[in-house]
């Protein structure tokens, strides 16, 4: 039995240093920043997040963002929420933040390939799937069709607006963008994330749906998946957020009815987590 | 477009799919097919709702004008959907502006025209009243999540 003052327990528990190569603004209160492992290398799963320490401040959890491919170097695409946030906003490169992990299930990779696969994001929800985005496309035929979707509130609040604009140029991607609101500025489409579910057209039988984004969204997008467009429930994953201390499910903090977000997710098959959306305070 | 062309049109629009023929007959009947170029108004907020509009390709925006913000678009509908029902209950207003985005291919009702099938044949109109409620609660579903701000903080 793991106790919190066991050797292993306090060996995942120290951070080790990285030191920050660069730092992206990508949104007004959203950035990236690139890290190097001590050893030169550091080797994660799509889907997977580290505990990320701002020395003095306070650590979080945070979702890798970069490619698995490339252990060079890790992403972690942050928005200034809190103390830590702001803290790990303000680091210029050659500083120093502890990582633990990597922590938590991946995205179902290996087991989905040979499926279509859909893709849905919503606003920061993004980072956490594009690891999955670009295994996909790094590894294309693995994989049958690929369809992103991604809803956020403005135009000037598209998350790696680049990069989607370069998988919407791509065949083999198809890319969809929409946002709650805009001027005549915006050609784009205008309107929440689910209605573009039905406009992209997929084989329910043969997609696995990836969603991230915050509970609302999930809980809608899942609903529309199956209840629009039959697809089975366990076709749909969906990765959980909440305030994880530990990351080794020790603490309890991340606790979500009988499950701890930290070990058990946060990468999730919509049917483990599903119900509970629907129970109030979870 | 011959009104054999427009039957076909509107049988393989996801509103009218599953309609009898002799329904999609009398709609087409009273159809006429219409030719957006992008960035062209197809009708103006305040303006009299004197058409129902089937959208069969290209994109349209519902806009709305307020003080601070001209043109704010609140949603884009796309090929398959129904555009505007400001025609279907008095004072027969449009509550936004639909601009097409790209060149767009609309069907065109003519209001009074459509009213009238729906009050002659009451099994048609209620029929096509249930695919109208649908059309708006599911924009209303929609609208009150982007009320609730969709996208804000993960939890």
């Amino acid at each position: 039995m793991q106790t919190v003052t066991s050797p292993d327990v306090i060996d995942q528990m120290t951070p080790v240093p990285f030191r920050v190569r660069s730092v992206r603004e990508e949104l007004s209160h959203t950035f990236t920043l690139e890290l190097e492992p001590p050893d030169g290398e550091f080797e994660f799963l799509p889907g997977q997040f580290t505990m990320v320490y701002a020395f003095g401040i306070g650590e979080v959890p945070i979702s890798i963002s970069s490619s698995s491919a490339d252990r060079s170097t890790i992403l972690q695409t942050i928005r200034r929420t809190g103390a830590v946030t702001h803290a790990l906003g303000q680091l210029k490169s050659g500083d120093y933040v502890g990582i633990r992990g990597p922590y938590g299930t991946p995205w179902p990779m290996d087991e989905i390939k040979g499926r279509d696969l859909l893709i849905i994001g919503g606003g920061i929800g993004l980072a956490p799937l594009r690891p999955a985005i670009y295994h996909a496309l790094e590894n294309r035929k693995d994989y049958e069709r690929v369809v992103v979707l991604y809803g956020t509130r403005t135009p000037n609040e598209i998350l790696f607006a680049e990069e989607l604009a370069n998988w919407g140029a791509r065949t083999d991607c198809t890319t969809m963008i929409t946002v709650d609101a805009a001027d005549r500025g915006w050609n784009g489409a205008v309107g929440v994330v689910t209605r573009l579910i039905g406009r992209v057209g997929f084989d329910a039988t043969n997609t696995t749906a990836l969603v991230c984004g915050p509970e609302i969204m999930m809980t809608v997008t899942a609903e529309r998946l199956m209840e629009g467009h039959s697809m089975a429930p366990e076709n749909i994953y969906i990765t959980m957020e909440r305030n994880m201390k530990c990351a080794i499910g020790v603490c309890g903090h991340c606790q979500f009815g009988g499950k701890f977000i930290c070990t058990d997710g946060a990468v999730f098959p919509y049917p483990e987590v599903g119900e509970l959306f629907e129970v109030k305070g979870v | 477009m011959t009104e054999g062309a427009l039957v076909e049109t509107l049988a393989a629009h996801d509103f009218f799919a599953g309609l009898s023929p002799d329904s999609l007959a009398s709609l087409a009947a009273i159809a006429e097919k219409v030719e957006m170029e992008p960035h062209k108004m197809i009708f103006e907020e305040g303006g009299h709702a004197d058409a129902a509009y089937a959208i069969v390709d290209g994109s349209v925006a519902l806009e709305m004008n307020m003080a601070h913000r001209a043109h704010h678009i609140v949603q884009t509908l796309h090929r398959g959907e129904m555009l505007g029902w400001g025609w279907l209950f008095p004072p027969h207003r449009w509550a936004f502006s639909a601009l097409a985005l790209d060149a767009t291919q609309l069907i065109r009702f003519e209001a009074g025209q459509m009213r009238s099938l729906w009050d002659e044949d009451c099994a048609f109109g209620y029929e096509m009243m249930k695919r109208f409620a649908h059309v708006m609660t599911d924009r209303l579903a929609a609208t009150r999540l982007q009320l609730v701000d969709f996208y804000a903080d993960r939890y």
